[in-house]
């Protein structure tokens, strides 16, 4: 007879679990809500949504550093409790996105809302555990949502987006799958700090590296298409086009944050094991990804796609830090996407303003340069506030993202890569031209007359959230340096 | 007032976020009344300047993100001492003879943004606040000349911004590694300029870090081969951009050279010269004789804008006090006369909507104030002795004539081709015939544009006659400067090359 197993309820550390149970809790109570009543307008349900994370952020803050629970699946470390405030922080900001002057489909449907909160509970699973299968359930759980969300935009191409990036999707976890699998075939564990263990004591024997090669190729491959890397990017653009421009502004931050952190516990591994050539895969990759972005941004003739390629070079900037493996590099990781977080929903939101049901300007594309032009002198305020976005973008002091820019390319120097720091400079430089071809738009050209209005969808909420994006770029200098210390501290404390 | 230079710094910024409120009309009004505020406050600086301290004064230091070693650091000396007042002075004169009527608060505003970011430059003493005025005079300026210039507006304006923010990235990667030699050395995070000051590097990295910097300051200033952004900034701005453009952005090049390559790569700036002396020499000879067949009036003084920042480059690189001294003042002489030029050319060009100089002829007769306002300011140009012209650039050669003969006589004959070109413009528009019908209506200079020229014209022959008020505290700063620099130098060749003036007491 099989012995009855004991687990004990403290064993357990069910508190590890508390945030993301309370987002799914969350989703599950505004599914109730609706079927106990489907005639709530969706501003309830932004409110409520904004409820379950505001209570999501202070459980996550309550946590304590470097604790495992739940049978040793959760882990708890500086990086996992500052990527899940990040990520929740990122949602809180956008979904007051929904509140649009002019009624959208999507958000008509309280499914949105629990959808969007089940995404954040796979996002938050995915950085709170060192399991590969676990990493993969939160993964699949977020992405899944995240498809759903993309195409409920209602739109051809909505859809179109939806499918690509629901087929890319499917094929990167299935690398993902085939990498955990040869991982686990090479060291018997899907446990992250097992595999370093039992790989540092195989490090010499011959044969391994293979093992290696296969099994990183393929993580790195199934990763490469969550950043957005290249030459897995191709589907960026025509999804960040396809969806809201909120979303796609959400997209190009918060998957992301999740998908760098499980990369800085996979790839940050294999580098402590001193596997060199992962480093300089990255480093190229990155490298190729930042510039070959930003060329094909130059040649962008609609600005969410413009900004669709910026996000992606920004990424490759990041990735550069990954690779590094120093404490700096990855506290530049989420001090970049911190600043850079706010500076990017930001312009994503502008564009979200402007959104008409029809494209009255060109046939191919719902923001083309076109639209922006004299939006100065139709809307000399937000036009203000969209240039320092951009801006900020480029990377011109003091506003956000130049703290986090001068932050990666100093970490880049320390670790010994001045080359790395150059190229990012001179990447820095080609950016800034079609940031600032959209600033010129708006500001040098004359408005083209014979179209409505292109703040069509402004509302308070929507002013409240660029707002906010506007105070955090401009004022970036007075917090850089608490938050700076705050995520150093979190990721020196959990190893990294 | 201890805080005077953040002051100085914000009330310009403050004033400008203000602006907005202002009704249209009284734009002008404000702007020049906050100008004048900003000027007063300048000349405070000056008097209540310590003239026999070499150092840093009214200096400010606030940690801002101390992980990373940035703080918010000011502080002014002799060198920087002028030139703010120059910044000051050339805002205000440039916004009270402007005639530009077109959004006029929107130019106002934007003007008094600009000032903050080069005030700024001028007086940050951590390399990182340095770099964040430095990107963000792109800003304002990228505005001016894409707003109100010509037809190529656009096109001008970006290129201006593309050519500096490229530039300056580079130079920013230098200040991170000059950051990272620090941390290193002395495990703390630093970039406080006055720290860095410290570091004695070797050679080789000297070179490296000389060579980021310059990529920065060179096409700032513009150097030879960096220049070709200029003719079209120039050619498309308004005039108040060109007057700002020509008088302070351009000397926040050169100032950069004193400010950061100087002093902290001595040797790698002694090695320098010689390049640097020659590619100068070529900005010199070669854009003389560029403005010497230019049609159009502007352009001519826009060529001898750059051929004169060759002689200021010239000077940077003399190692010695004259020529040193001499560069300063010659970028306070430059800035002004350039400046005024820039203004005359704007003022003909309200009148007429043209430039080019086969449309004038003759204009002394119907302009006589005009004429003699551009003859003053063309000699101080050209270098005339008793002018503010000669005093900088005699000095500069003088100092040259040390390092070089051969290289300083090719330098001495700017004063000629500046004479040949200046004399051209002078005589195809003021002299000859008044054979085109619509110059004989022109009309004479109105009060305001008269009154707005008159302090410069002052200041011109003043400093001409009598410039050791000025000379004084910038010597000062000067020979601190070279003796620090002759001390830190690590090679023999940098040490016999860097000539440190004996002090005055010595002497006596």
């Amino acid at each position: 007879m099989l012995e009855p197993i004991n687990v004990s309820l403290e064993s357990l550390n069910l508190i590890t679990l508390a945030p993301m149970l309370i987002a799914i809790a969350g989703a599950l109570i505004i599914l109730i809500i609706d079927l106990l009543n489907d005639k709530l307008d969706k501003s309830l349900y932004v409110m409520l949504t904004i409820l379950v994370l505001f209570v999501d952020f202070f459980t996550v803050l309550a946590l304590n550093v470097n604790e495992r629970g739940f049978f040793d699946v959760m882990l708890i470390d500086g990086i996992s409790i500052i990527s899940q405030l990040m990520i929740i922080g990122g949602s809180m900001i956008f979904i007051p996105l929904a509140l649009t002057s002019k009624r959208f489909h999507e958000f008509s449907y309280p499914e949105f809302f629990a959808l969007f909160l089940f995404m954040i509970a796979g996002f938050q699973f995915m950085v709170a555990s060192d399991n590969l299968i676990l990493i993969f359930v939160g993964l699949e759980t977020a992405s899944l949502s995240l498809y759903t969300l993309i195409a409920l935009h209602n739109r051809a191409n909505s859809y179109e987006a939806a499918v690509k990036y629901f087929t890319m999707g499917a094929l990167a976890a299935g690398f993902f799958a085939m990498g955990s699998a040869v991982v686990y075939a090479l060291t018997g564990s899907v446990e992250l700090y097992k595999v370093a263990e039992v790989l540092a004591t195989r490090m010499n024997e011959t044969g391994l590296m293979i093992a290696i090669f296969g099994s990183s190729v393929l993580l790195l491959v199934a990763f490469a298409f969550k950043l957005s890397l290249f030459p897995f990017h191709t589907w960026a653009p025509d999804v960040y086009e396809g969806a809201s421009a909120p979303l796609a502004g959400y997209m190009s931050v918060v998957p992301k944050i999740a998908a760098f952190v499980v990369s800085i516990r996979i790839f940050g591994m294999y580098i402590d094991l001193g596997v060199e050539w992962i480093q300089w895969t990255i480093l190229i990759i990155a490298v190729i990804t930042m510039t070959l972005a930003n060329i094909m941004a130059l040649v962008q003739n609609d600005v969410k796609r413009m900004l669709a390629y910026s996000s992606i070079s920004h990424a490759g900037f990041i990735m550069a830090a990954l690779a590094l493996d120093t404490t700096e590099g990855n506290t530049s990781i989420f001090l970049y996407y911190a600043l850079f977080m706010f500076t990017n929903l930001g312009a994503f939101a502008m564009l979200w303003i402007s959104r008409h049901k029809k494209r009255r300007f060109n046939v191919h594309h719902d923001h083309p340069y076109e639209k922006f032009s004299g939006f100065v002198q139709i809307m000399p305020m937000g036009a203000v506030v969209m240039a320092l976005f951009m801006l900020s973008l480029a990377g011109v002091p003091p506003f956000s993202v130049f703290w986090g820019k001068i932050y990666v390319m100093q970490a880049a120097v320390n670790a010994g890569y001045l080359e790395l720091a150059i190229i990012m400079g001179l990447n820095s430089a080609i950016a800034a031209y079609y940031y600032l071809k959209l600033v010129v738009y708006m500001f040098l050209k004359d408005p083209v007359k014979d179209v409505e209005t292109i703040y069509y969808n402004l509302s308070k909420p929507l002013m409240v959230v660029i707002g906010l994006a506007t105070v955090a770029t401009v004022g970036a200098i007075f917090y850089v340096q608490p938050l700076l210390s705050y995520l150093y501290y979190m990721i020196s404390a959990s190893g990294y | 007032m201890e805080n005077i230079l953040s002051i100085l710094v914000f009330f310009p910024a403050v004033a400008g976020l203000l602006g907005f409120v202002v009704a249209k009309e009284s734009a002008r009004a404000y702007g020049i009344t906050v100008a004048a505020i900003e000027f007063l406050l300048s000349l405070w600086l000056w008097f209540s300047f310590d003239m026999s301290d070499a150092g840093m004064q009214f200096v400010e230091m606030i940690p801002l993100i101390p992980d990373m070693g940035i703080s918010y650091y000011l502080g002014a000396d002799g060198i920087s001492l002028f030139i703010i007042i120059m910044t000051t002075l050339m805002t205000l004169i440039g916004m009270a003879s402007m005639g530009e009527t077109k959004n006029i608060k929107n130019m106002i505003i934007t003007l008094l943004f600009l000032e903050m970011t080069m005030v700024g430059v001028f007086v940050a003493l951590d390399a990182i606040i340095f770099y964040l005025f430095w990107e963000l005079s792109l800003v304002p300026m990228l505005y001016i000349i894409g707003a109100w210039g010509g037809p190529l507006r656009v096109y001008a304006s970006i290129k201006f911004f593309l050519y500096t923010f490229a530039g300056s990235l580079i130079m920013l990667v230098g200040m991170l590694f000059v950051a990272y030699i620090y941390h290193n050395l002395t495990g703390v995070w630093s970039f406080a300029i006055t720290d860095w000051y410290a570091l004695v590097l070797p050679v080789d990295y000297q070179l490296w870090l000389f060579a980021a910097f310059f990529i920065g300051f060179a096409i700032k200033v513009p150097m030879f081969p960096f220049h070709t952004w200029i003719p079209y900034a120039h050619g498309q701005a308004p005039t108040i951009g060109s007057v700002i453009l020509a008088a302070v952005l351009l000397k926040m090049g050169t100032y950069g050279f004193v400010r950061f390559s100087l002093p902290m790569f001595p040797d790698a700036a002694v090695m320098a010269i010689t390049p640097i002396a020659v590619l100068s020499l070529i900005m010199v000879v070669y854009t003389a004789m560029i403005a010497y067949a230019q049609k159009d009036m502007k352009q001519v003084i826009a060529y001898s804008s750059v051929s004169h920042m060759g002689i200021i480059m010239l000077g940077l690189f003399a190692m010695n006090a004259e020529g040193l001294s001499g560069s300063v003042f010659q970028m306070l002489s430059h800035g002004i006369v350039s400046g005024a030029l820039f203004m005359l050319v704007g003022m003909i060009y309200e009148r007429r909507h043209t430039k080019l100089l086969s449309e004038f002829g003759g204009l002394a007769a119907v302009m006589p104030k005009f004429a003699v306002i551009f003859g003053v300011m063309l000699m101080a140009s050209v270098g005339l002795p008793l002018t503010i012209g000669f005093v900088g650039e005699f000095l500069v050669l003088l100092g040259f004539y040390q390092v070089s003969p051969v290289m300083t006589i090719i330098a001495g004959t700017s004063i000629i081709l500046g004479a040949v070109y200046m004399l051209r413009v002078m005589k195809l528009a003021f002299f000859g015939p008044l054979d085109n019908e619509e110059n004989k209506k022109l009309t004479d200079l109105n009060k305001r544009e008269t009154w707005s020229l008159i302090p410069l014209v002052a200041i011109v022959i003043w400093l001409g006659v009598y410039p050791k008020p000025v000379l004084g505290p910038i010597d000062n700063s000067v020979n601190a400067l070279l003796t620090f620099m002759d001390e830190k130098a690590i090679t023999q060749e940098a040490k016999d090359l860097i000539i440190v003036a004996k002090s005055a007491k010595e002497v006596k």
